[in-house]
């Protein structure tokens, strides 16, 4: 293990790098976490993934929260070379049908993950081979993790 | 003469032994190899996710016993990491080391019932399982001492843990810590180099260390495929920086190996407890902590390496006495994501210790 603890990568240092390469995929970044469109999720997350001194190698965590306008998906990167990790975040609007791309071509640890959000809050992951529910039976109506479930 | 044959779908569980829960897989076999197979689960979901929100903080610690519900104290620990470092609190030193000790000793507990029901599973009925409950029993009885419970301890607080411990506590774990390294070492001698273990286990079931770090694989999952990376070392949380333990690999990701990761890890665990409890320092075992407590706005991920992996909390706050917002990570979902890859072309047999050897819990796969 190269360091003694699991460094946070500046995100706005990570920003500046994505953005030489990918100019229109960043929304906004703060101390803390990347804020990309969701539409170039998969071009960043292969950036993160392939780009030497990045390495992002384990993607640890999905997490969708829901904020009764948007919806925002949290993505924990970590390098298990480097022992760096990166907080990636998305949005989606709309609750009727709210979509992003899937990252299953990338990391598969994206596999169950994706399909629970989908499951229990409702967003659609595009390019997902297997999207079903995974909790609930398949005739279940709704989204129980959402909010205005009830 | 080629006999022809025709694949044929064969449902494993959800109620059935060694599914260790309400677990299916839908097979499609050919005679006995395995062509494909799809794992169903979703029986034991409670929606503790959901559960958490209409809960104070500190009333979602209840809840995270019933995740992995053979190892309460590290779930419990993982949520209250997390509240935590969003709140920023800081806990006695006291407590820190009967986290620690509880910590440790939970992950024994939960190895022992991983060990003994992975040998179940490879044939040797009820021997071994007992065996192991048999020490799994000391640990329990400890963990009865200082929280009154024998499986949900609910031991510890957002800012240390619930109560000290009673005066009789330290004696009895210095007592049974070398009870408990021989029991545990002549085990290994009974299976480490068994006949039917090694013709049942060696080169069983191989996770190959790409496809286990890319499925977010962890825990002796992912060390068995080779990969050192155990979140004690890696991200150091508590105080596990103070201590001196090795991180057991192994070598090629077979069920082997994820077997031989379990039975070290429990050694290095005893060395963790041992060096814990003669530093253990006297003083509070709980911060002033109100229990209707409002972190500040905002979220936090706190990780631990649990016997089954990295058990991560999600937590975002919206200023109220409840998360807006609680998400688990659980380790024994993310390990199942390879479990087609790792059963196709094995036989049925072999799909029994295989799965197995993952030693997952329902529980904390649904929530």
């Amino acid at each position: 293990m190269a360091k003694q603890m699991t460094t946070s990568l500046s995100a706005r240092e990570v920003s500046g790098k994505i953005r030489e390469s990918l100019p229109d995929a960043i929304v906004e970044a703060t101390d803390t976490a990347v804020l990309v469109d969701g539409q170039s999720l998969p071009q960043v997350a292969s950036f993160l993934k392939n780009t030497p001194g990045l390495d992002f190698d384990y993607l640890t965590t999905i997490t969708a929260i829901d904020y009764y306008t948007y919806f925002e998906v949290v993505y924990q990167f970590v390098s298990m070379e480097h022992n760096h990790g990166l907080v990636l975040k998305a949005r989606c609007y709309g609750r009727d049908n709210p979509t992003l791309p899937s990252l299953v071509a990338l990391y598969r640890s994206a596999d169950h993950q994706e399909r629970e959000i989908y499951d229990l809050m409702g967003i659609t992951f595009e390019g997902h081979p297997n999207m079903k529910r995974i909790v609930m039976w398949s005739g279940f109506q709704g989204h129980p993790q959402r909010k205005d479930f009830l | 003469m080629e006999l022809r044959t025709e694949p044929f779908v064969l449902n494993i569980g959800p109620v059935h032994p060694s599914t260790h829960g309400v677990f299916r897989m839908r097979a499609t076999l050919d005679g006995e190899v395995v062509l494909d197979l799809e794992p169903v689960f979703g029986y034991l979901h409670r929606g503790v996710e959901k559960l958490a929100e209409e809960r104070t903080w500190s009333g979602v610690i209840p809840l995270t016993d019933r995740l992995d519900y053979v190892a309460s104290m590290t779930n419990n620990l993982a949520y209250v990491l997390a509240v935590e470092k969003l709140a920023g609190i800081a806990i006695p030193e006291r407590a820190e080391y009967l986290r620690v000790i509880m910590s440790e000793l939970q992950r024994i507990a939960a190895h022992l019932v991983s060990v003994g029901s992975f040998l179940n599973d490879c044939g040797a009925y009820f021997t071994p399982f007992l065996y192991m409950y048999r020490e799994r029993e000391n640990i329990v009885d400890l963990f009865d001492m200082v929280c009154g419970q024998r499986l949900l301890y609910n031991y510890m607080r957002i800012g240390g843990v619930s109560q000290d411990v009673p005066e009789e506590f330290v004696p009895a774990l210095r007592l049974i810590i070398p009870r408990l390294r021989s029991r545990i070492e002549e085990y290994e001698w009974l299976l480490k180099e068994n006949e039917i273990l090694l013709a049942r286990t060696k080169g069983v079931g191989i996770l190959p260390r790409e496809l286990a770090v890319n499925i977010g694989a962890s825990g002796p999952v992912l060390r068995g495929s080779g990969v050192k990376w155990d979140i004690r070392k890696a991200d150091p949380y508590s105080i596990y920086d103070r201590f001196e333990f090795d991180i057991p690999t192994g070598e090629v990701g077979d069920c082997y190996d994820r077997y031989r990761v379990r039975a070290e890890e429990m050694k290095q665990s005893l060395r963790i407890v041992a060096q814990a409890v003669e530093q253990l320092p006297e003083g509070p075992v709980r911060a002033d902590v109100p229990h209707l407590i409002r972190p500040p706005v905002g979220e936090a991920y706190g990780h631990i390496e649990a016997p089954t992996g990295e058990v991560g909390f999600y937590v975002v706050s919206d200023g109220s006495i409840a998360p807006y917002r609680c998400h688990i990570r659980a380790p024994s979902l993310m390990n199942l994501t390879a479990l087609k890859d790792m059963m196709v072309g094995w036989k049925m047999q072999d799909l029994i210790v295989i799965f197995g050897s993952f030693a997952i819990t329902m529980g904390e796969v649904d929530r």
